[in-house]
């Protein structure tokens, strides 16, 4: 069934719509990402302009994360102090971030940048969580239980400390506030909600237990790409109220799916496929840029040369 | 008297006949088309007759051109180059106005029935419908062919050599398929008489596009009130979110 979306102004078929949303949402609850590094791209796949592509999956990423976070919720692996902690620090992040990509846009190639920058961060974060987890898991084949992550480094002897009780940490909150901003800035300039950077993140630097994080992630998510919804409805009149339905319908019930399928999963099984799946996107946008296009010649009917 | 009439009328006639000796009377099957939220396109019939008040010339055959374009608009048309071994967009040409959609259809071959200077003339032909003035790069040529290959690809430009019937060289129809992925805006329609290349007569209608009910109401909330349309966004996302977690809950239990 071919539906006109009133503010992309192309014909899009409904299920195919349904089913991106389905996709995107199960990954969404599974790992407690947004999905915005996988979504973004998929809409360009189908012909939405890219706009209205990046600010209606904002939208999109709001539903599936609250629906997500619901479940989190119920199950109490939603540590919100910590939440409220690297919100703080990426709203922060995000005002900084928008101030750098208007730098760099008046600076030129700044698509290529985010390219490269995507495919930096997910080729890292992605091959980093891949060698861990892999050795995790064969830890567990080996030994027949889960080891314990180093938990003292650097990041436990700073000032400030605070008791995250969900969590089970007792850290300062300065490396939560500085992730906070770290992933604000990069969400900012690569348009994503940053669960990509913020999950290994939090896992990795400041030892949180990875059920927790999920839960947390998403709480941080809704905020920051409710914000961003809102900023792109007010500036450039390019949320798609409904392309983000039809999504929102495929994307909340995936998010279901995907947050049972994440509590029966092991944790290092859940990280091994996190760190995959970012990888396959990283290796899909790195080939892009090596090999060479059909079609040489693009067309952006903005009219703005950059 | 009589004759004197009939010598002054068939002098007018004569006068008119010299600026028109053919002309146009043209139908549509509908002028106005409307995008609703299950719009696939639209076929649109173009048909007319060509008025005389004299016999059909002898010697040369008659022929008809339409031209059916949508709203002009800018575009930026990249290029990419292998540059430090990846693709880049290293030039850019800015095509001041190019047709969201255009569709000309002949009765033959466009260059056999519209000579050049008329198609410079009346912008008929594609890459003559398409205006770029000061391109800085070189070979901007390649960027026009790159902007109509790629919207061609799309059913957006269309050409359609042969597609327009005249039968007794009188009465002429085509049919233009408008693609799903229409711009709303008036898509100005022409319709060109030509003898051996040479325009002899034109006219002009226009073709409204537009959305209609709940289509123009959301495009018009988030032009009009784009606050309330970014609430409205997000608070559908969160009742979403929360009715199918509830629902999911509910069929646990």
């Amino acid at each position: 069934m071919q539906i006109y979306l009133p503010i992309a102004e192309v014909s899009v078929n409904a299920f195919l719509l349904l089913g991106l949303g389905g996709l995107v949402g199960v990954l969404s609850g599974m790992f407690g990402v947004g999905g915005g590094f996988l979504i973004t791209p998929l809409l360009f796949l189908v012909g939405i302009p890219p706009p209205v592509a990046v600010a209606t999956s904002a939208n999109q990423i709001v539903a599936s994360s609250f629906s997500a976070l619901l479940s989190h919720l119920r199950r109490k692996t939603v540590d919100i102090p910590m939440g409220v902690v690297l919100l703080a620090g990426g709203l922060v992040g995000s005002w900084l971030g928008v101030f750098v990509f208007n730098l760099l846009k008046s600076q030129g190639q700044v698509d290529l940048l985010v390219r490269l920058c995507y495919v930096f961060f997910l080729g890292t974060i992605g091959g980093l969580m891949l060698i861990e987890s892999l050795r995790a898991l064969w830890q567990v084949r080996k030994t027949g239980k889960s080891a314990p992550r180093t938990k003292h480094n650097w990041v436990h002897n700073l000032p400030f400390k605070m008791k995250f009780r969900v969590s089970g940490l007792y850290i300062s909150v300065i490396p939560p506030v500085l992730v906070g901003l770290l992933v604000g800035i990069l969400a900012a300039i690569m348009g994503v909600g940053g669960g990509f950077i913020m999950v290994p993140a939090m896992i990795y630097l400041l030892g949180m237990p990875t059920k927790v994080v999920i839960g947390t992630s998403l709480f941080q998510i809704i905020f920051v790409s409710g914000f961003t919804t809102l900023l792109h409805a007010l500036t450039n009149n390019t949320v798609d109220i409904v392309l983000a339905v039809l999504l929102i319908l495929g994307g909340v019930i995936g998010a279901q799916i995907g947050a049972r399928l994440g509590a029966r999963m092991k944790a290092e099984q859940l990280r091994t496929f996190l760190a995959l799946l970012v990888l396959a996107v990283c290796a899909q946008l790195a080939l892009d840029l090596l090999l060479r296009p059909t079609e040489l010649y693009s067309i952006d009917a903005t009219g703005a040369a950059a | 008297m009589k004759r004197l009439l009939a010598l002054s009328m068939a002098l007018a006639f004569a006068a008119a006949g010299l600026a028109r000796a053919e002309e146009i009377v043209l139908g549509l099957s509908h002028d106005e088309v409307a995008i609703t939220a299950t719009f696939t396109g639209s076929d649109i019939l173009i048909f007319g007759a060509v008025k005389r008040d004299a016999p059909i010339p002898s010697g040369s055959s008659l022929d008809v051109v339409i031209t059916v374009s949508g709203p002009l608009t800018p575009v930026t048309v990249r290029h990419k180059e292998w540059r430090y071994g990846i693709w880049l967009n290293t030039e850019a040409v800015m095509v001041d106005a190019a047709p969201s959609f255009y569709a000309v259809a002949t009765t033959g071959p466009l260059r056999e029935v519209l000579s050049e200077t008329e198609d410079l003339r009346n912008s008929i032909s594609i890459p003559r419908a398409i205006r770029s003035v000061g391109a800085s790069v070189g070979n901007s040529a390649d960027y026009t062919e790159a902007l109509i290959r790629i919207r061609a690809g799309e059913e957006l430009y269309q050409v359609l050599e042969g597609a327009v019937d005249l039968e007794q060289q009188t009465l002429f129809r085509t049919q233009v398929a408008l693609p799903a992925n229409l711009i709303e805006g008036p898509y100005a329609t022409r319709i060109f008489l030509t003898r051996d290349g040479q325009v002899i007569d034109s006219y002009e209608t226009v073709i409204a596009v537009q959305k209609v009910g709940l289509e123009r109401w959301l495009f018009n909330l988030s032009k009009d009130l784009p606050l309330a349309y970014g609430l409205l966004s997000l608070s559908i996302a969160i009742v979403a979110g929360w009715a199918a977690s509830a629902a999911f809950q509910g069929m646990r239990r």
